[in-house]
């Protein structure tokens, strides 16, 4: 499978089941089309040259032809897709949990208009997760996790800096069990900065491997949706303690995180707004909404969120070409040292590997499934006692989405995100497909980023 | 090659022989918590 496209100048051929990337020419361009469209991706080399000599009279056509059997010959160029059955073998294997996201508080400082935990509460009671709760969590996710060493736990919300002395002594246990079990915990914690002071700060900077610190954007972008209790806005209050966080981490090992919404579709602007605030890591999402929402993103949203991504692409390029580059997440792409194709191909483990813990110990596929009945799982004190919803995302992977089977993207967004389709079509196994396009431009994006930095 | 350029990929089909290993960072887990993200991801094996 191939898929080709033009961006920001450079002619981008993606042989998407090998992985590999190539930047050609515009005659190449044209001609590799003419071979997909006339399917003679498997014809010989005489064959598929007499065919391509109808249309193309170039003179080096010979010479074009030979490259393109060369990387064909390769397994380069038309490579066939041969890892179904290794991805089935794959996800049959047994069942270890390695992450935790924790949700330490149900409770927040914020009212942020689009929060998809309802202000916190996740449609429930506000609460507190006790030590007791979390420590079990802790021995739950060790006794699962088999042979793998590394366990990531995130410390979530709500607001998680509402429950710290917690999260204090979750840590603290978490590294008693490390040694004697050879485990290796990553913690992380995710914030909207209201609670941060210097002693947080010095813990989370010697114990958390990573720091996600939620602000949007512009002030009148961020204050719109992310107000305080009474209605004032938060960015005045949280930016001189995120920035001070960024710095202390040495601009590494963290993000700022925004969400945008119908209401700054020129989102870009927030992006690069919160780059000039001095930020080196940026993640900016777009938001999940149920399609009533007036800051819902729309079908008909779709192509000015995608030129977006452009301008995007190509403003970071510029900066990055003039030594003052920064990291968009979605935008950062590992192509010599990214995941295997197991990893690539069989979804985010949702439900399998990662699982989400409410302030009183029920297990959630995920915690964007919190508070959904349907989708409880078990507890702290009995385990896993649902196996059927496990045993259901486990069985969701690209080849088990129609929608993903056929996409380019697939070995990049690993079938994008269960609850997503959830919410969108009552089921786990399709796509959110504004998400999907979204995505997919994404993708692009960081490949063309990628072929013009080995320019 | 005069008219293609090739970038270095990491070769999918050789991953699938010494891939797997499960060591990975759960792609959500990472900085978005909405989307599901693995390109950008480190293979522990090839850090």
């Amino acid at each position: 499978m191939i898929h080709q496209y033009k961006n920001n100048g450079y002619n981008i051929v993606l042989d998407v089941n090998s992985g590999s990337v190539h930047v050609v020419d515009d005659t190449v361009y044209d001609v590799i089309a003419f071979i997909t469209d006339n399917h003679l991706e498997n014809s010989s080399k005489e064959d598929m040259l007499s065919a391509v000599e109808t249309k193309f009279t170039t003179p080096d056509i010979k010479e074009i032809i030979d490259e393109i059997y060369e990387l064909k010959d390769s397994g380069q160029l038309f490579a066939d897709d041969v890892y179904e059955n290794s991805i089935d073998a794959f996800k049959n294997r047994p069942t270890v949990v390695k992450a935790l996201c924790l949700h330490i508080a149900h409770d927040c400082n914020l009212k942020c208009k689009y929060c998809f935990a309802g202000e916190g509460e996740y449609h429930g009671r506000r609460a507190l997760m006790s030590f007791e709760v979390g420590k079990k969590a802790l021995d739950f996710l060790v006794a699962n996790s088999g042979s793998r060493v590394n366990l990531e736990v995130d410390f979530f919300g709500g607001e998680p800096l509402m429950n710290w002395q917690v999260v204090k002594d979750l840590v603290a246990y978490g590294r008693s069990l490390e040694a004697p079990n050879n485990k290796k915990f990553r913690f992380t914690l995710t914030t909207n900065g209201v609670l941060l002071n210097d002693e947080v700060l010095d813990f989370v900077n010697k114990e958390m491997a990573n720091l996600v610190l939620s602000i949007d954007g512009r002030k009148e972008v961020h204050d719109r949706m992310r107000p305080m209790a009474g209605g004032q806005g938060s960015y005045d209050l949280i930016l001189p303690k995120l920035k001070k966080a960024a710095e202390s981490r040495k601009q590494t090992n963290y993000y700022v995180r925004g969400t945008f919404t119908r209401y700054n579709k020129d989102f870009a602007a927030d992006i690069l707004h919160l780059a000039d605030l001095g930020f080196e890591q940026i993640s900016v999402e777009p938001v999940v909404a149920p399609p009533e929402e007036p800051y819902a993103l729309r079908e008909e949203d779709i192509p000015e969120l995608l030129a977006e991504y452009d301008k995007l692409a190509a403003e970071i390029l510029r900066r990055r070409k003039a030594g003052k580059g920064f990291n968009f997440f979605h935008f950062m792409i590992d192509l010599e040292g990214g995941p295997c194709v197991y990893k690539r191909l069989s979804g985010c483990g949702s439900g399998t590997e990662y699982l989400a813990v409410t302030p009183w110990g029920d297990f959630y596929p995920c915690h964007q499934f919190v508070g959904q009945e349907k989708f409880l799982m078990g507890n702290v004190d009995d385990g896993i006692t649902n196996t059927d919803i496990r045993d259901e995302f486990k069985s969701c992977n690209v080849y088990s989405k129609e929608k993903c089977r056929d996409c380019f993207a697939r070995f990049y967004c690993s079938g994008g995100c269960a609850a997503n389709s959830y919410n969108f079509h009552g089921n786990i196994h399709d796509a959110y497909d504004i998400g999907c396009e979204l995505q997919k431009k994404r993708v692009e994006c960081a490949i063309m980023i990628k072929a013009a930095m080995a320019d | 090659m005069k008219h293609i350029k090739t970038l270095t990929t990491r070769d999918y089909k050789e991953s699938v022989k010494k891939g797997g290993c499960g060591e990975c960072q759960t792609s959500c887990q990472s900085a978005c918590k909405t989307s599901c993200t693995v390109g950008n991801q480190s293979c522990e094996q090839t850090k």
